[in-house]
């Protein structure tokens, strides 16, 4: 398997605020990659840096951003535009806001292929309808011409993925795309971009705070904890084998259909994410962390608890495991 | 969007109706119409023959469907002052006013959106804020006080332009500048905070996204949208500029519509007060309509309204 994207050591700040510290993933080609954590941990500004979408009082710092073996890190803003759109595309969490209310469908699908390859309008018509139909909608040369308050958030959400689709990505960026939509359009949502990545060997970085998606669609996860990365590995190991406290917290959070007993209370993690400012040391979660002790103010260590399973936490370490 | 349109035309139609019938009570209720047009010191016999001759001792209600009847051909009757028909005294008046109201709004378009635009991409910066004092200024200065500064500046001094009269287009100049600064700070404000809306937006992340230029995302995807309000005060303040620059047509003795208004008032002259506010209310509304009209092709989720 190649990476389509290696992201090392990313760091985002806010003035004093470090949104995303040190986070460090792979996506391989055609594979999925989950990024999964509470409100406020970075994930959806770590999309963001990515694509190079910050806003302007975001700072962007990393050791090597690397998109199909080059470091887009040093790309100037003209060479990120000719990236953006092209062969890195991305889908949001607002399909009712993220279209243009003034311009058609049709118009807003096409021009991202005009912008990006030399084509007429008609062929670029006929690529837009021919992916409404591939993601599931129905009587697509009609919507070519419709305005986006016409259409459902359901639909609104798969124009913007055959949109995103419309110059052959190699990678798709989605950040939390079923969220605002009603659970079954959600799971038809899912099983497109599941039979995508097998069709087009798309590399798919999911972004969510739904472990239940992530079990369901993800090839590797990284869990997201107060902007660094504190466990990543193959889905079905981390499932398995949960290493770090607020991995096995948040799974504890996810009610499973037979083994609740009526009358018993769900998991929690008391608390929420801490701000991070510049000078803090230690495991940020150790504020909740059950099982925390001194060592937790010291710089954490990383372990590979697994093949490709890497956990950031003292306690492998405190159970004698450290390598 | 055909019948949207016929819906809005349709209801401009009754507005004008009711202008017309206040217009028609209004006058009227400003004291009997007889004694004035007799004039001080004429005698109830001189009245009476008066009320006669201008069919004022009809009931009120004859009258109103008389003078609607007429005026719906275009016939408002004939002036008391000027001894000539209402409908040429306004179509000689019309296109001054209307030239000193398209090249203000033009020149107020030309200065606003620019600045606007420039002030929304610079948001917090220097430049933002000198836009901001440029508005503050424009909005506290008098038209009259400009407009006496501009002719003392340019025509006076400076010689380059004429003061006062309507003979050539340089007549248009000054009185065209100060009218447009009556509409440049509201709409570059508006300008201003319509783009700041859009760039924020959803969509432009999404415009970003997709890789489209910086000219691409600001011209064509924020400008549309943030260009919807400012369609709608630019009519309504087209109307302000035709129908409320009695002022500036005064400073300049431009002879506009404006101009005639105030001096029909003054002299009691009801047929044309009474035509005159129709024709300007049905400009206004016109141009109500025709904001709708542009606000509906602009944004397309009103076109089902």
């Amino acid at each position: 398997m190649t990476a389509i994207l290696d992201v090392q050591n990313l760091a985002v700040r806010f003035g004093p605020t470090l949104a995303v510290r040190n986070a460090s993933f792979t996506v391989q080609k055609g594979e999925t990659h989950c990024i999964v954590g509470e409100s406020g941990c970075g994930k959806s500004v770590t999309a963001l840096a990515i694509m190079n979408l910050l806003a302007r009082n975001a700072r962007r710092d990393a050791k090597s951003i690397a998109f199909a073996g080059q470091d887009i890190l040093a790309y100037s803003d003209r060479q990120m535009e000719d990236v953006r759109g092209n062969r890195m595309a991305m889908i949001f969490q607002e399909p009712m806001t993220s279209l243009n209310p003034s311009y058609t469908i049709g118009s807003q699908m096409t021009e991202v292929l005009r912008r990006h390859h030399n084509t007429t309008r008609d062929l670029a018509e006929q690529r837009a309808i021919g992916l409404m139909q591939r993601v599931g909608i129905t009587a697509p040369q009609m919507r070519l011409g419709q305005y986006p308050h016409q259409l459902s958030g359901g639909l609104r959400q798969r124009v913007m993925i055959a949109m995103a689709l419309m110059c052959d990505p190699e990678l798709l960026i989605a950040d939390e795309p079923t969220t605002a939509l009603d659970v079954t359009v959600q799971a038809q949502i899912l099983r497109l971009l599941a039979e995508l990545k097998q069709e087009l060997g798309l590399g798919i970085l999911l972004i969510t705070h739904d472990l239940g998606i992530v079990a369901r669609v993800a090839d590797h996860v990284s869990v997201m904890y107060a902007g660094e990365v504190i466990e990543t590995g193959r889905t079905a190991d981390l499932f398995a084998n949960p290493s770090h406290p607020y991995t096995r917290g948040l799974i504890d959070c996810v009610p499973v259909p037979g083994k609740i007993k009526p009358g018993e209370a769900l998991g929690s993690i008391p608390g929420t994410v801490p701000v991070m400012k510049d000078g803090f040391s230690g495991c940020a979660f150790r504020f909740r962390c059950p099982q925390a002790s001194e060592i937790c103010t010291q710089a954490v260590p990383r372990h590979e608890v697994g093949p490709n399973h890497l956990v950031q936490c003292h306690l492998p370490s405190r159970q004698g495991g450290a390598q | 969007m055909t019948r949207f349109i016929f819906r809005r035309a349709l209801l401009a139609l009754s507005v004008v109706m009711t202008v017309m019938a206040l217009a028609f009570v209004l006058t009227r209720l400003s004291g009997d119409l007889a004694i004035s047009i007799a004039g001080p010191g004429s005698t109830q016999a001189d009245v009476e023959v008066i009320r006669k001759a201008y069919g004022l001792d009809r009931p009120v209600l004859v009258q109103f469907f008389d003078w609607t009847r007429l005026a719906l051909t275009g016939d408002f009757g004939n002036s008391f002052f000027f001894k000539d028909k209402v409908s040429n005294l306004i179509g000689q008046r019309m296109p001054v006013t209307f030239t000193l109201g398209f090249t203000g709004l033009a020149v107020a378009l030309v200065i606003s959106l620019p600045l606007g635009i420039l002030a929304a991409l610079n948001e917090n910066t220097w430049i933002d804020r000198l836009v901001s004092l440029l508005v503050m200024v424009g909005q506290a200065m008098p038209s009259f006080w400009l407009g006496l500064i501009l002719m003392i500046v340019f025509g006076l001094q400076l010689g380059w332009l004429p003061i006062s009269g309507t003979g050539s287009w340089q007549h248009f100049v000054m009185p065209a500048i100060v009218l447009a600064f009556t509409a440049v700070p509201a709409l570059t404000r508006l300008m201003r905070s319509g783009m700041i809306e859009a760039l924020g937006s959803d969509y432009i992340r999404t415009a970003r996204a997709k890789g489209l230029s910086r000219s691409s995302i600001i011209f064509k995807h924020a400008l549309r949208n943030a260009a919807i309000p400012v369609v709608s005060i630019a009519a309504v303040q087209l109307g302000f500029m035709l129908g409320g620059s009695i002022v500036i047509e005064t400073v300049f003795a431009l002879h506009g519509v404006g101009y005639l208004a105030w001096e029909s008032i003054s002299k009691n002259d009801f047929p044309v007060v009474q035509a005159v506010v129709l024709v300007l209310a049905s400009i206004y509304i016109g141009l109500t309509l025709v904001s709708d009209i542009l606000n509906a092709l602009l944004d397309p989720r009103l076109r089902g309204a």
